[in-house]
């Protein structure tokens, strides 16, 4: 299988890769997917409680090029987004932006479930009701 | 400069020698005969080729020419061989054993068998991925009619104990068949030293060209006969009908020649450049070997890398490098290798293979340049691992409830 370039592009300088302190109460901190299935992904965000914009995202992932590639963007996207704004993230805009071919798509969505992950932690720590999501369709 | 892109996957395929080209190009042009033609020259000149090749062919194995049925490839000689076999000693039974490991044309050839009514017994491997000989004799019964097990496994190298398992069928009177495509032309493989009745070998694994192989089918001690699984002409004595691939032949006999000829030297000179390679990855944290060190076969090493995921650690070189990966992202099934899985590994020690395929034409600046490039990837990518950071922590991962998908 080919990649695209934008794939290469994140495989080789990927974005906000590191880790955040998940005991701060601003921090979020989504883990996704299972070794056994080859692809695991920690997203993590910062925000700022006064305005409520994530102002820090950081990952690692355990994969593929493609889910290393949609970690990296799903981190660059969330930077200056509200945590509200962050949850309508949808998997399909990666798969577009980083032309992943049918078989990656689980790629996408487990970057869009790390993302809502992320963003129910940080509900959570901060006494907030935990968002409800349908079950994505494709894993 | 290493001359790049370097090629570690030759238990995919391999190049064809150039002497093999050499000896195949007159049958593509001047002489190009159907062997099968009895009545004039271009004929017989085919028919001739064909003879030398057999011979050469045969030589390999320690066969007799009469033994050797040309195939399309291994693929149909495994299916010619257990399809065969069942069909023709139908009246003696229909319980055949193999093991877990084999390959799919050998494992999918007896999914067919059982729908065709037979009875197939599948042998677990160890963690080296060899057999135990206990176990399969104790599989054999009155209406046993074969004992297929690969010679040599074609992701990890693990070499098969042949004589045991053949001395153990002959007691028995069943008989033996081995998918020895990766192993002809490796290391020493001879019929009658190993007791094997059938035997599926291919041209393109010994850089020999793509598209013809053959199987072994022992003529004495016992005489071997199979149902024929392509009707047409009675070309190969009945066997197998069509008209022969005399290019192809001839370049499969002239691989068989060479070598036979240069297999001791190469061997010598591939596992010592494989054992460096070997021993510089295995220096990593956390990296594991797959498979026998022992009995394995000189040109292959299959090591796991725990904590990166196989298809993204070879994303890292792969301009540069062609390598396999036990990875599920890398087959169509999005399965991990069930061989790999079969020897016990967990899914994710599966998912963090790699394959490395030395060849007749490896030389060892491409070895040191994969070192440090594989090496390099690891690192990287480790960094990259959320598995490798809990790792480092101490955290038990079998602890955490992973969402499972």
């Amino acid at each position: 299988m080919s990649y695209s370039e934008k794939v290469i592009g994140h495989y080789q300088n990927p974005q906000n890769v590191g880790t955040l302190d998940k005991s701060k109460i601003n921090v979020g901190t989504g883990l996704v997917g299972a070794p056994e299935c080859g692809d695991v992904m920690r997203l993590q965000i910062e925000v700022d409680s006064a305005t409520g914009l994530i102002t820090d995202a950081k990952f690692k992932t355990f994969g593929c090029g493609s889910a290393i590639a949609s970690s990296s963007i799903a981190t660059e996207w969330l930077k200056g987004k509200t945590v509200d704004q962050a949850v309508t993230i949808d998997n399909m805009e990666i798969v577009e932006e980083l032309h992943l071919p049918p078989v990656k798509i689980h790629c996408s969505v487990l970057a869009e479930d790390a993302i809502k992950a992320a963003v129910n932690d940080y509900r959570k720590k901060n006494g907030l009701e935990e968002l409800k999501f349908e079950e994505s369709v494709i894993h | 400069m290493v001359k790049l892109p370097i090629y570690l996957d030759h238990n995919a395929t391999t190049p064809c020698d150039p002497r093999v080209v050499e000896a195949m190009v007159p049958y593509f042009t001047n002489s190009f005969g159907n062997a099968a033609s009895r009545n004039h020259p271009f004929g017989w000149q085919a028919e001739g080729a064909v003879d030398n090749a057999r011979e050469q062919v045969a030589q390999l194995i320690g066969a007799d020419a009469k033994e050797i049925i040309f195939t399309s490839g291994a693929t149909e000689a495994d299916n010619l061989a257990i399809k065969g076999v069942f069909e023709m000693y139908k009246s003696k039974g229909n319980h055949i054993i193999t093991c877990n490991i084999e390959h799919k044309a050998v494992l999918d050839t007896c999914k067919h068998i059982e729908k065709e009514g037979g009875e197939v017994t599948y042998l677990k491997v160890n963690d080296d991925g060899l057999i135990n000989l206990d176990e399969l004799e104790a599989a054999i019964k009155p209406t046993t009619i074969l004992i297929a097990i690969m010679y040599a496994n074609n992701e990890i190298g693990t070499v098969m104990p042949m004589k045991e398992i053949s001395a153990l069928a002959k007691q028995k009177g069943v008989l033996v068949f081995t998918d020895a495509t990766q192993a002809v032309g490796k290391i020493p493989v001879d019929v009658n030293k190993d007791g094997i009745d059938l035997l599926a070998f291919t041209a393109h694994k010994m850089y020999g060209p793509k598209g013809v192989g053959a199987l072994y089918v022992r003529r004495k001690n016992p005489r071997v006969k199979v149902t024929a699984q392509i009707d047409g002409g009675g070309h190969e004595r009945g066997m197998r009908s069509g008209t022969l691939n005399v290019p192809g032949i001839v370049g499969f006999g002239k691989a068989c020649e060479i070598c036979k000829d240069e297999m001791d030297q190469d061997a010598a000179r591939i596992s010592k450049l494989r054992d460096k390679l070997e021993n510089s990855l295995l220096e990593l944290e956390e990296a594991y070997l797959n498979g026998h060190k022992k009995h394995r076969l000189p040109h292959v090493s299959n090591i796991s890398f725990k904590f990166v995921e196989g298809e993204g650690l070879l994303m890292g070189f792969n301009k540069d490098i062609a390598l396999s990966s036990g990875s599920a992202c890398t087959s169509a099934s999005l399965e991990p290798s069930y061989v790999l899985k079969a020897l016990g590994l967990g899914d994710d020690l599966a998912h963090s293979s790699l394959r490395f395929g030395l060849g007749r034409f490896t030389t060892e600046d491409q070895i040191d340049y994969t070192i440090e490039a594989v090496s390099k990837t690891v690192l990287k990518l480790r960094e990259m691992s959320p598995l490798w950071e809990m790792f480092k922590e101490g955290i038990d991962m079998n602890a955490i409830e992973w969402a499972h998908h």
